[in-house]
C-alpha cells in the first residue's frame, strides 16, 4: 500500500470504437493511478484520446478492455444504474459550456445532484452552502443567463462540489471563459482542493491551465507519451 | 425523486413551450369532448326510446299480423272478428280491453294550412288501452264508431300547427283526405320524443278509416290489435290466451306456426337496447378515434422535445440520474399534457352535450342530455392511458440515450 491512499487506479485501459467497417482504437492500454487530494492534468492534441479517457474516468463510459478502479471499487464492470451512482455519488462534472439548466435557478442547478440522490430533507440548505462556497450567496435565485460566464461556471462548480464527491472532473474548465474569469475559476478550483482535499482532474490543452496542477500526464494516439510532476 | 417537484418540473417545460403545449392538449381536448359528447348524446337517445317504450306500460301487448322468427308464408291479416274473439271474455278472461287499430297516412288539412300524417281508426277502447285523457271535448263513441261518423280527436300539438290553438276547437271542421271531418276532442298534452310524439296523433272511428284511409285488402283487416291485460303480472297467461284464440279464429293447425306476432314491453325494450348499443358503440368509436389522433400528436411533439434536450438528458445522467429517473420525468410531461386536455375536453364535451340538447328541445324534441359519471372517469382514465401510451417511447427513447452521446450532442 502506498503512503497515499489510491483515489483512481487504472490498469491497461483501452477503448475501441467501431466506425462502419474501420476500429478505431481511441485508448491503447493505459495505465496510472492518482492519489487523494492530488492535482493532475491531462494534456494532449485533439484526437489523442482525453475525451475518451475522462469520459471512462467520469463513468460516462465503459472501456472495451482493462480495469478502473474508484476508491478501491472496480467501476468498470458496473450496469448502467450502478455507474449512475457512481456518478452521483464519488464524480462532480464540471464541463466547458457550464451545462447549466436555462430554465432553472442557480439553486435549482445545484439541487439537481442531491435530487437524484434521493436526499429530501436538507437539500436547499446543503445547495445553498455551496453556492456560498463558491461566492455566489448573493445570486441563489438567479436563472443562468442573468449570471456571466464565469458565475456560471461557479454554479456549475458548486454542483459539482454539493455531493462531496471524490473526484472533481474539470473538461477544459477556462475554454468558454475571458482571461480573467478563467484564472479565477482556476483559482476557486485549487482554493477547493486546498480547503477540502477534493481530488482535481484537469483534462485541457491549454499549457498555462495544466501549469498549476502537481502532475501533468501527456496523451497522444492513445497513449501516454510521459508523465512530468511539478512543484 | 419526489412526485411534486416533477410536477412542478413538467410543468415549467411545458410552460417554455407554451403554443406547442396548448396545441398538443387541443389535439387531445378534441378527442375526450367528443367521446363525452357522442356518449352523452348517444345514451340519451336510448335513455328517450327506452323511456318511450316504457311509457306504454307493462300490461299492454301488441299484436302483428307475421311471423318474423318462424318461416311463415302468406300470414292472414288480423281482423276485426279476431278483436272481437279477444273481447270475449269467457275465451280470453286476462285480457281487459282490446283495440283494433286501421292506420295509414293522409293529408289533414285546415283551411290553407296543410300536412301529411299518421291517422288512426280506433275503437273507443283504445282510451282506455293507452290511459288517454282528455283536454277537452270526448274520445270517439261507440254510436259514432257505428255510425261511420265523420269525426275527429286531435293530439295538442297537431291541432296548434293546424289550427294555431289547441283549446275552444271542439266543433271545427278539419278535411282528412279531402273529406270534412268534425273535431269532437283534444287529448292531454303528453309530451314526447322525436320517434313517437301522442301530442301528434289523430284518432278517427275504426268504420270511417275502413272507407277513408288507405289500408289492406281485406275490408275487415286491421294494422295490428292493442290488448290491455288487467294485472300485469298475468301477462304470460294473457298471451297463452291470445294465442289460443288467434291460433283458432287463424285455423292453424297443431304444430304449425302461429302466423301472427304478440310483442310486449319487453320485447320492444330488448329490440330498442340493441339498436342504442350499437349506436353508442358507433359514437364512442368515431370518438375515440379522435383521441387517437390527439395521442399520436402527443407523441410526436414528445419525440421532439426528447430531440431537442438531448444535451439536457445526457447532464442528467453526468449528474447520476438513472434510466428511470429520465422515463418518469418525459412520462410525468406527457400525462400532465393529457391530463390537462382529458380536464378540458371533459368541460367542453359537457357543453356540447348541453348545447345539443338545447337545440333538440328547440326544434320539438326534447332530448334530456345527462353526462354520466362513467364517460367522466371513461374519458379520464382513456386520456391517462393515453399519455402513458403514446408517451412510453418517447420517454424510453430519452431514457435509453447513452451519456456520452446525449452530452456530445449539438
Amino acid at each position: 500500500m502506498a503512503e497515499k491512499e489510491n483515489v483512481i487506479r487504472i490498469e491497461n485501459l483501452a477503448k475501441v470504437y467501431q466506425m462502419g467497417e474501420i476500429q478505431v482504437h481511441a485508448l491503447r492500454g493505459v495505465s496510472f493511478s492518482v492519489d487523494r487530494g492530488e492535482v493532475l492534468a491531462i494534456m494532449g492534441p485533439s484526437g489523442s484520446g482525453k475525451s475518451t479517457l475522462m469520459n471512462m474516468i467520469g463513468c460516462l463510459d465503459i472501456p472495451s478492455s482493462g480495469d478502473y478502479f474508484l476508491e478501491g471499487e472496480l467501476v468498470s464492470s458496473l450496469n448502467d444504474d450502478q455507474l449512475a451512482l457512481v456518478r452521483n455519488r464519488k464524480i462532480g462534472f464540471v464541463f466547458q459550456k457550464f451545462n447549466l439548466l436555462a430554465r432553472a435557478t442557480a439553486l435549482a442547478n445545484v439541487e439537481l445532484p442531491l435530487r437524484y440522490a434521493g436526499i429530501n430533507g436538507d437539500r436547499k440548505a446543503r445547495a445553498q452552502k455551496a453556492l456560498e462556497s463558491v461566492g455566489l450567496g448573493d445570486r441563489i435565485y438567479h436563472q443562468p443567463n442573468e449570471l456571466s460566464g464565469g458565475q456560471q461556471q461557479r454554479v456549475a462548480i458548486a454542483r459539482a462540489l454539493v455531493n462531496e464527491p471524490a473526484i472533481i472532473l474539470a473538461d477544459e474548465p477556462t475554454g468558454n471563459l475571458d482571461s480573467k474569469s478563467g484564472e479565477e475559476i482556476m483559482k476557486l478550483l485549487l482554493d477547493l482542493n486546498k480547503t477540502q482535499g477534493t481530488t482535481l482532474l484537469i483534462v485541457t490543452h491549454d499549457p498555462e491551465v495544466a501549469a498549476v496542477a502537481e502532475r501533468i500526464i501527456h496523451l497522444r494516439d492513445g497513449s501516454i507519451e510521459g508523465q512530468e510532476v511539478r512543484s | 425523486m419526489n412526485i411534486l417537484l416533477n410536477l412542478k418540473e413538467a410543468l415549467q417545460s411545458l410552460n417554455a413551450n407554451k403554443l406547442r403545449s396548448l396545441l398538443t392538449i387541443l389535439g387531445i381536448v378534441i378527442g375526450v369532448a367528443s367521446v363525452i359528447a357522442l356518449l352523452s348524446i348517444g345514451e340519451s337517445a336510448g335513455d328517450s326510446i327506452t323511456g318511450e317504450i316504457e311509457s306504454i306500460g307493462t300490461n299492454v301487448i301488441y299484436i302483428l299480423s307475421g311471423n318474423d322468427s318462424d318461416d311463415v308464408t302468406n300470414p292472414k291479416d288480423l281482423t276485426l272478428q279476431d278483436a272481437e274473439a279477444l273481447a270475449n271474455s269467457r275465451r280470453a278472461p286476462e285480457v281487459a280491453y282490446v283495440a283494433p287499430v286501421i292506420s295509414g297516412g293522409s293529408e289533414i288539412s285546415y283551411g290553407a294550412e296543410g300536412r301529411e300524417t299518421s291517422i288512426s281508426g280506433v275503437t273507443p277502447d283504445y282510451q282506455f288501452v293507452q290511459n288517454i285523457t282528455m283536454a277537452e271535448g270526448d274520445f270517439i263513441s261507440e254510436a259514432q264508431v257505428e255510425g261511420r261518423s265523420a269525426v275527429v280527436v286531435l293530439g295538442p300539438e297537431i291541432a296548434q300547427n293546424l289550427l294555431g290553438r289547441s283549446s275552444g276547437i271542439i266543433g271545427s271542421a278539419v278535411r282528412i283526405g279531402g273529406y270534412p271531418f268534425r273535431v269532437i276532442g283534444v287529448t292531454e298534452a303528453k309530451g314526447g320524443s322525436a320517434f313517437n310524439n301522442p301530442d301528434n296523433n289523430v284518432f278517427i272511428p275504426i268504420s270511417t278509416a275502413q272507407t277513408r284511409l288507405p289500408h289492406g285488402d281485406s275490408p275487415n283487416a286491421v294494422q295490428f290489435i292493442l290488448v290491455s291485460v288487467a294485472q300485469a303480472e298475468d301477462a304470460d297467461q294473457a298471451i297463452q290466451q291470445i294465442t289460443d284464440v288467434l291460433r283458432s279464429t287463424h285455423r292453424i293447425p297443431p304444430r304449425s306456426p302461429n302466423d301472427f306476432s304478440i310483442l310486449n314491453q319487453q320485447d320492444f325494450l330488448a329490440v330498442a337496447a340493441s339498436i342504442t348499443n350499437v349506436l353508442t358503440i358507433f359514437l364512442g368509436g368515431i370518438g375515440a378515434i379522435s383521441l387517437l389522433v390527439g395521442g399520436i400528436g402527443i407523441m410526436n411533439i414528445m419525440l421532439v422535445s426528447v430531440t431537442e434536450r438531448t444535451r439536457e438528458i445526457g447532464l442528467r445522467k453526468a449528474l447520476g440520474a438513472r434510466k428511470k429517473d429520465i422515463l418518469l420525468q418525459f412520462l410525468t410531461e406527457s400525462v400532465l399534457l393529457s391530463m390537462i386536455g382529458g380536464l378540458l375536453g371533459i368541460a367542453l364535451g359537457w357543453a356540447i352535450a348541453l348545447v345539443v340538447s338545447q337545440i333538440a328541445t328547440r326544434s320539438g324534441t326534447p332530448l334530456e342530455i345527462t353526462v354520466t359519471a362513467n364517460s367522466v372517469l371513461l374519458a379520464t382514465l382513456f386520456s391517462a392511458a393515453v399519455g402513458i401510451f403514446f408517451g412510453y417511447y418517447p420517454a424510453n427513447r430519452a431514457a435509453s440515450l447513452a451519456p456520452v452521446e446525449a452530452l456530445r450532442y449539438e
